[in-house]
């Protein structure tokens, strides 16, 4: 990507009252991304995503879009769209009608309005159904109809508000698909704003962790996932394991950590003998055995808890010291059976596994 | 048209909030100033039959201020004074017996399936939009001497001389009844159809019996309800005019009859002014009563909608 | 009490409907007796409704009261809806207060005392700027409409507030502006709260008594000021025959209009999660 970055936020503060909603947060994203905001409720993104839209004032900081200033432009003349998260179709109007507002509202011709919305129409697979209303429709038929509605106006960037949060689970998953391979087909720049990390992993390019009005993070999925840069990060995104420690040598690469447990980790650099230390271990991350394998971070454990869930087991383990792993084994066919509630058996991880924070 | 639309979109907000609000005070607030500097004047030969409170004459300002028509009204209490009591108590016994009718009414019009109480409302409804005049007139055809109830009892046998029941306390509040039951039923009606069927099995589950469950759960969780349907009621029956006129004797002399008298029959404005005065002075606190009332619904109404709007 | 409700309620009940329905029923049984009196009948006739139909006097009152009613209505309707969209929609604005006072003290007022006003109002004006010349139709329809607007922005505050603002957002997303997201969007959308707006207006226009006595003049008489100096006379055949007919016009169009929103309202219930309920594809 050369030149400046086509959305530039810079140093965007909004507050309602006392309550400071977006804290001072810069981003800077790409054309053509698919990026996600992601965090729990209250952390401000729909606040973000809202003054980017233009129903949000900006109290301090600026925002431009491909090099335009926004700040003094309205949302209706702004080159971005919106896709709400409860859709917000209008009820007296057909679905065509409701797709092609925005046409009638630029001046375009009648000819290219209705040539537009056949076109948009096909793109999210609705073909057929223009002269129905909005009650009329499914859930998931009114989700592709605000979606067609808000790219009608071709704009340079979508936004769009928890997306999947109304559909059930399966609808959610195929659909998913459908929004990645519209993104790429239209080539245009999706923010896509959201509670939950597996549809952020699944659709994102780059994640963008919020937290109280601040950005934590800003990574593509899987840097976010195995390097996580704060706890919060690495338990917001997934299961992971905490250990704590205090660092005893550092000595060919390798970390000695003296600690419930004592472990061996690749050194990641900057740490020294005698710094506190706390660890994150992903789940797939750590294998268990009924024999011991003899090997570096290696604990015996009892099972405290576990949950078959088709494709994989997931394990409560408890070591020495209070320590407690939650592990995932995949269901393959082995030699010995998988333990049981109350076995006892060993948990291992690789020291290369071992996420190091400072926090 | 554009030109229109230029105008709409800068001048929009203003327009909203300005042309109701010049309406308002030119036709509602101004003339109850009219009212009351009438009060103050005294009647006059002409037209207006009344002299004007101030002006300017050939030797300068002058005014007809004075206090007479209010002296009127305690000199002559009874013709004055008495039935502005009598007013309120007609009015206050109107609303507790309407109160007393429409309570059950919205009750089972509340606890009624769906397509019941559909049927229900309209029936409840449907007097309402009917005019009220009509609706009292009917009522005469049946109170009256000659009228279908002492016809049927004579007829019957059951009665031997035609019972009087007009112009009575009771065709009063017949009356009232049939005017005002609708306006009490659907704000209790309203707050009922919120209450959760949920409390009232949690009341019995945890021993409470069912005149304990109207008393403990029901009845206060409906007095909102109680309150706005009875100022609703009281406030506009201390004025009535049709009915102690249709179906009141002298007995049932109301103030509002009293008004409409003074102004077309004797032609004398400003004590019929002096009257209003009072009437509205009668009026005063429960109207303020019922604003502040508004207000705290309004303000619940915003703190939920603030409630409802989605977070972060 | 739990669900369902007890016997004196039930009884209570029922005699609160019998008092509104039974005096209507009754006069109109007999606005179809062909004897005068009450206390005899005399066989159906219609003739009280050929001579109803042959009273002038009643005939234009009753076009004057729906030229009236008609006006006011629609005039209330416009203010009320401007009414309920400042106090929804524009927050803490000036004059708030006041505006919010003034459109609400109409609703309790005593009629004989906005009759009164009113009319002292209109001779103040005429002898101050010579409008309105004397009373009429005019200044029916100012009065009407001054207390109507009140009524009709309740109505349709309430609907108002349970608007779903996204879909204006929505609009202004897509390019539009006020006021034409308000025609385009807001409005038909709120539709069905102002003709039930207008419809009241209309209503109480049409039986107003009290303030059209005030403020008509010679040759502007409505109605019910027509009706009620007939009443005050005593009970007449024509008078139940012309009750009648305006009871159950007004019986017919509120049972079709119920019918029509009951129909309307099954359907815009599966409308009514926009957002969908996901257990579908």
């Amino acid at each position: 990507m050369t030149g400046s970055p086509f959305i530039r936020i810079s140093n965007v503060t909004r507050r309602f009252g006392d309550v400071v909603a977006v804290d001072d947060l810069s981003l800077d994203i790409d054309k053509g991304e698919l990026f996600c905001l992601l965090g729990a409720s209250g952390c401000g993104k729909t606040t973000l995503l809202r003054m980017l839209a233009g129903f949000e004032s900006v109290d301090s900081g600026s925002i431009e879009i491909d090099g335009i200033d926004m700040s003094r432009v309205p949302p209706a003349t702004r080159p971005v769209n919106i896709m709400f998260q409860n859709y917000a179709l209008f009820p007296h109007m057909t679905v065509d009608s409701n797709i092609a507002y925005g046409l009638k509202r630029a001046g375009l011709p009648r000819a290219e309005i209705e040539s537009r919305v056949t076109e948009l129409l096909r793109l999210v697979r609705l073909s057929g159904m223009g002269g129905r209303k909005p009650h009329q429709l499914s859930g998931g038929q009114r989700q592709r109809v605000a979606l067609a509605r808000a790219l009608a106006r071709r704009p340079k960037l979508l936004l769009l508000d928890e997306p999947l949060a109304a559909l059930d689970k399966k609808l959610r998953e195929d659909t998913q698909f459908e929004l990645v391979d519209i993104q790429e087909r239209l080539e245009t720049t999706f923010i896509v704003v959201t509670h939950d990390q597996e549809e952020a992993m699944t659709l994102a390019s780059r994640i963008g962790v919020m937290d109280a009005g601040k950005l934590v993070q800003v990574d593509s999925p899987r840097m976010l996932y195995d390097r996580p840069k704060n706890s919060f990060i690495a338990d917001f995104l997934g299961t992971v394991s905490f250990l704590e420690g205090k660092v005893k040598s550092a000595k060919g690469g390798m970390l000695q950590i003296d600690g419930p447990i004592p472990v061996t980790a690749v050194d990641p650099g900057g740490f020294a003998a005698g710094d506190d230390v706390r660890m994150a271990i992903r789940p797939e991350k750590i294998s268990l055995s009924r024999e011991s394998g003899g090997g570096v971070n290696e604990v015996k454990v009892t099972v405290e808890d576990m949950a078959f869930t088709g494709v994989a087991s997931n394990y409560r383990v408890a070591g020495p010291g209070g320590v407690l792993l939650k592990l995932t084994q995949p269901n393959m066919r082995r030699g010995e059976p998988a333990l049981e509630w109350e076995e006892t058996g060993y948990a291992a991880f690789d020291p290369a596994d071992v996420v190091l924070l400072r926090d | 048209m554009a030109a229109v639309r230029h105008f709409l979109t800068r001048h929009g907000r203003r327009l909203v909030v300005w042309l109701p609000l010049l309406w308002l005070v030119v036709f509602f607030a101004l003339p109850l100033v009219e009212v009351a500097q009438t009060s103050f004047t005294e009647p006059r030969r002409g037209i207006p039959p009344f002299a004007p409170l101030w002006g300017f004459g050939e030797d300068g300002f002058f005014t007809n201020f004075n206090l007479e028509n209010y002296g009127l009204l305690v000199e002559y209490s009874q013709d004055y004074l008495r039935p502005a009591g009598n007013s309120v108590r007609l009015a206050f016994f109107s609303t507790l017996i309407c109160l007393v009718f429409a309570y059950p009414m919205a009750w089972w019009i509340a606890r009624s399936s769906p397509s019941h109480r559909a049927i229900l409302l309209v029936l409840v409804m449907l007097p309402f939009w009917t005019s009220s005049l009509l609706r009292i007139y009917a009522l005469i055809g049946l109170l009256n001497t000659n009228g279908f109830i002492n016809s049927m009892l004579l007829q019957l046998g059951l009665i031997e001389a035609p019972i009087r029941m007009m112009q009575t306390d009771f065709s009063i509040y017949m009356g009232m009844l049939l005017t005002y039951l609708p306006l009490m039923i659907l704000p209790l009606y309203a707050v009922m159809i919120r209450l959760d069927d949920d409390l009232l099995d949690a009341a019995a589950d945890l021993g409470a019996s069912r005149v304990e469950v109207f008393r403990t759960i029901v009845l206060p969780l409906t007095v909102p309800g109680i309150i706005a349907g009875s100022l609703l009621v009281f406030i506009p029956a201390v004025g009535e005019f049709v009915i102690p006129a249709l179906l009141g004797g002298p007995e049932q002399v109301m103030i509002g009859k009293v008004l409409w008298t003074e102004f077309f029959r004797n032609r004398d404005w400003p004590v019929a002014s002096a009257i209003a005065m009072l009437l509205l002075a009668i009026l005063a606190l429960p109207i303020i009563y019922a604003r502040y009332q508004d207000g705290r619904e309004t303000a619940l109404d915003r703190a939920e909608d603030a409630g409802r709007g989605g977070a972060a | 009490m739990n669900r369902g409700i007890s016997w004196p309620a039930l009884w209570l009940g029922i005699i609160g409907f019998g008092i509104l329905y039974v005096p209507v029923t009754v006069m109109v049984i007999y606005s179809f007796n062909s004897s005068r009196l009450v206390s005899v009948w005399a066989g159906f006739s219609t003739k009280w409704y050929g001579e109803l139909l042959e009273n002038d006097a009643v005939l234009e009152a009753l076009g004057k009261s729906l030229w009236v009613a008609v006006n006011a209505a629609t005039l209330s309707t416009v203010f009320g809806v401007l009414i309920a969209l400042a106090f929804v929609r524009l927050g803490n604005f000036r004059f708030r207060l006041l505006l919010s006072a003034l459109a609400s003290m109409p609703l309790v007022m005593p009629e004989v005392v906005t009759g009164l006003s009113l009319l002292l109002l209109f001779i103040a004006m005429e002898g101050l700027l010579g409008w309105p010349a004397g009373r009429g139709i005019d200044t029916i329809i100012i009065a009407h409409t001054t207390f109507g607007m009140c009524f009709a922005a309740v109505v349709v505050q309430s609907r108002l507030r349970d608007f779903d603002m996204s879909i204006e957002e929505a609009a202004a997303d897509l390019g539009a502006r006020q006021p034409y997201i308000f025609f385009s969007i807001t409005l038909p959308v709120i539709a069905p709260a102002v003709i039930a707006a207008w419809l009241l207006a209309f209503t109480l226009s049409f039986d107003d008594l009290v303030i059209a006595s005030f403020v008509s003049g010679p040759g502007s008489s409505t109605l019910p000021i027509v009706v009620f100096s007939k009443v005050r006379l005593g009970v007449t055949p024509e008078i139940n025959a012309l009750a009648t007919i305006m009871i159950l016009l007004v019986a017919a169009s509120v049972v079709i209009a119920s019918a029509i929103i009951y129909r309307n309202s099954a359907g815009r219930k599966a409308a009514a999660a926009t957002g969908g309920s996901g257990h579908e594809s």
